[in-house]
């Protein structure tokens, strides 16, 4: 992505538009077909069917939270046991020092604290957010209409394992697809 | 779906279908483009009277409550209609009544969600909203009701001070606090996720500059990129299945605040179950109340239709039935239980000195949401703002008659005392609709009162001819 355009500006890829989510699927789907290695299509809401037509993978996000979850699970049992067994033992109406049915609210609370704020936390990061400078590629996309972005690469064709992103040619491969108002779009912020 | 197998059966399944017409989400044939003109609509233009106006009534209610409570910090809690053997009083009530209003969006935005009720689009947003604010309000109580808040909000967690002292965490108080603060922050940033595209539909729109700013700033530099979507429902979808089990702990745990005791009239195991559908039939009532004003306000009636409505008084009925049971059930215990403090406690509460605030009760909640069995009555918007009133007001009532008929009359006779909250109890209660309404009001001129971005996932899009495509539409064939 470092290709730099004679503005100074960065070049983000080509972007061409469609009016309604089928089209864009279809579109989709041809561009992964024809072996572009760096694409994404840009929604007003989550199109079903995209990811797959993308040739993307499920998010390994459930991973974060199950791993979180355990954290806080374990954190809440070994604060409670800690304060009330270990540091400062304090008799509480004769109740055990480690009275485990009573600290399983908690516990269970910070479960769900940790796996909560940590889902959104690797949600963010994952998807490079919060990113303030980064603009809108066309304000229709969060209104009505759908997107498609082939994206220059810079190890495209290394090996002939990815078509190479040729400016010209992507837009003319869009076009062919169906899209409307085909332009090269540049970026701004840090990508 | 298991392919059909016999010719009958096929038929039959025709004649279902032609019998079911699929839920419309959105009315008056609207395009993606026209839900981001009305729903960003309250956002672009300037409050105008009415608003301004109900917006001074929420900041002078508010200030008169924070009057009230600032003369109660300086002279003590005796201001207070408290004394023994009633510790709790109008404050706890508000407590619990307040964490019961916030109950109902995280239902609807968590369980709803779970359970691909598409219908709750229209009414999530606004719904969560309202839940954050009544925890904010709830919040307030225990703090200012201990008399010194700046210790109460430090000592109540956890940290190492210069008393070398922890925390009791064996005390129902405390779960309370993890609880109610795990709730807060999880629903915060639960509404938070959900809000970024439609902060960024918003940032598109702005044409000045400095709100282009504002919500840039806010939108976190979202571009409905699908890669982006596809983490973000994921983790939606995480962040759903989490708030679920937490909005049922919650309550469970407001309600182990009197379960756990020893008291007559608390100590009874159907509590928690019991606060939950509580919460949930007070929390809807509220969201109807609210959204049969802002429908109109705001002109969403096609966004927030009848349907919409009629399904949230139908949960209203369900619940309010749901509690109704539990009152029973407590009698039936009460008397079977063979205790005699158990009966007395019961017995008291319908027909002892409070029997105005049970019969209140059982009419605001039991009696009045019956008439939602009639669909004219569940359709009505009239019917249905008084109804939600109603309820309202028979929940605040039911916590009001399980904290303080349980106190009045403790085991000694000579102890017993009629509670009567002074106005200092009613001053700082009222300010805290208004410090609820405050945040309301502001909601709804900065921020988009409808997801759009999940509306528009519901609405059929444009090349769409079955927007809810039914393998059952293959079958002709066969027949």
């Amino acid at each position: 992505m470092s290709k730099v355009s004679v503005s100074g500006k960065r070049l983000a890829g080509v972007i061409g538009f469609f009016d309604d989510p089928h089209a864009l699927t279809k579109a989709t789907e041809k561009v992964r077909d024809a072996n572009y290695k760096d694409f994404d299509a840009y929604t007003p809401y989550p199109v079903h069917g995209l990811l797959t037509a993308q040739g993307l993978e499920r998010s390994p996000l459930p991973f974060v939270t199950l791993g979180a979850g355990l954290t806080g699970c374990t954190l809440g049992f070994l604060l409670q046991y800690w304060t009330s067994a270990v540091d400062w033992p304090l008799n509480v109406a004769g109740k055990p020092f480690n009275s485990l049915p009573a600290f399983i609210p908690v516990i269970f609370e910070l479960t769900i604290l940790f796996s909560g704020l940590a889902t959104v936390a690797a949600m963010f990061i994952i998807n490079g957010l919060p990113n303030m400078k980064r603009k809108a590629f066309d304000p229709s996309i969060t209104r009505d209409r759908f997107a498609l972005v082939i994206e220059p690469t810079e190890t495209s064709g290394a090996k002939g394992k990815y078509k190479p992103f040729i400016e010209s040619e992507a837009q003319e491969f869009l076009k062919k697809a169906g899209a409307k108002d085909v332009r090269s779009v540049y970026s701004e912020g840090w990508f | 779906m298991r392919p059909l197998q016999g010719h009958r059966q096929a038929k039959e399944m025709i004649m279902l279908e032609d019998k079911y017409t699929p839920d419309v989400y959105v009315t008056g044939g609207k395009t993606f483009a026209d839900v981001n003109n009305d729903i960003a609509a309250p956002l672009e233009r300037f409050p105008a009277g009415k608003w301004w106006a109900c917006f001074i009534l929420a900041l002078s209610a508010f200030g008169l409550g924070a009057v009230l409570a600032a003369d109660m910090f300086m002279n003590g809690l005796g201001v207070l209609g408290l004394n023994q053997p009633n510790g709790w009083g109008v404050f706890i009530v508000n407590f619990v009544f307040w964490v019961g209003i916030g109950h109902a969006g995280t239902l609807i935005s968590a369980v709803l969600f779970l359970f691909r009720q598409k219908w709750r689009t229209a009414i999530n947003r606004s719904a969560e909203a309202m839940t954050i604010f009544a925890v904010m309000t709830a919040l307030l109580f225990p703090v200012i009701h201990t008399g010194r808040p700046w210790y109460a909000v430090i000592w109540l967690l956890p940290y190492p001070n210069q008393r070398h002292l922890w925390v009791n965490f064996r005390s129902p108080l405390l779960w309370d606090v993890f609880a109610v603060g795990t709730y807060f922050t999880i629903s915060a940033v639960f509404w938070f996720t959900g809000l970024i595209p439609d902060l960024a539909s918003i940032r598109d729109r702005a044409k000045n500059p400095i709100r282009k700013m504002i919500y840039s700033v806010l939108s976190l530099g979202w571009r409905g990129s699908n890669k982006n979507w596809g983490h973000y429902e994921i983790a939606y979808m995480l962040l759903a299945g989490l708030s679920t089990p937490l909005v049922l702990s919650v309550h469970s745990v407001v309600s182990f605040d009197f379960a756990v005791s020893n008291l007559p009239g608390w100590h009874t195991t159907i509590f928690p179950p019991y606060f939950v559908a509580g919460a949930i039939f007070s929390g809807f009532a509220m969201v109807v109340t609210l959204l049969v004003i802002a429908r109109e306000v705001f002109n969403l009636k096609n966004y927030i239709t009848i349907p919409h409505l009629e399904k949230m008084n139908k949960i209203i009925m369900a619940t309010g039935m749901t509690v109704g049971y539990a009152y029973a059930c407590e009698f039936f215990i009460a008397w079977y239980s063979g205790s005699p403090f158990e009966s007395f406690a019961f017995i008291n509460r319908a027909f002892g000195p409070y029997w105005w605030a049970y019969w209140i009760m059982i009419s605001c909640n039991v009696l009045i949401p019956q008439l939602f069995w009639f669909k004219k009555c569940r359709t009505s918007i009239p019917v249905m703002f008084v109804v939600s009133l109603f309820v309202n007001i028979g929940m605040w009532f039911e916590r009001f008659v399980i904290v303080v008929t349980s106190l009045h009359r403790d085991y000694l006779p000579s102890n017993w005392r009629y509670y009567v909250p002074t106005w200092y109890d009613w001053g700082i209660t009222l300010g805290s609709f208004g410090w609820f309404f405050i945040w309301f009001l502001l909601f709804c001129r900065i921020l988009p009162v409808i997801a759009m971005a999940e509306v528009k996932s519901v609405m059929p899009s444009e090349g769409d001819h079955h927007p809810h495509p039914a393998p059952l539409k293959e079958i002709p064939s066969h027949v």
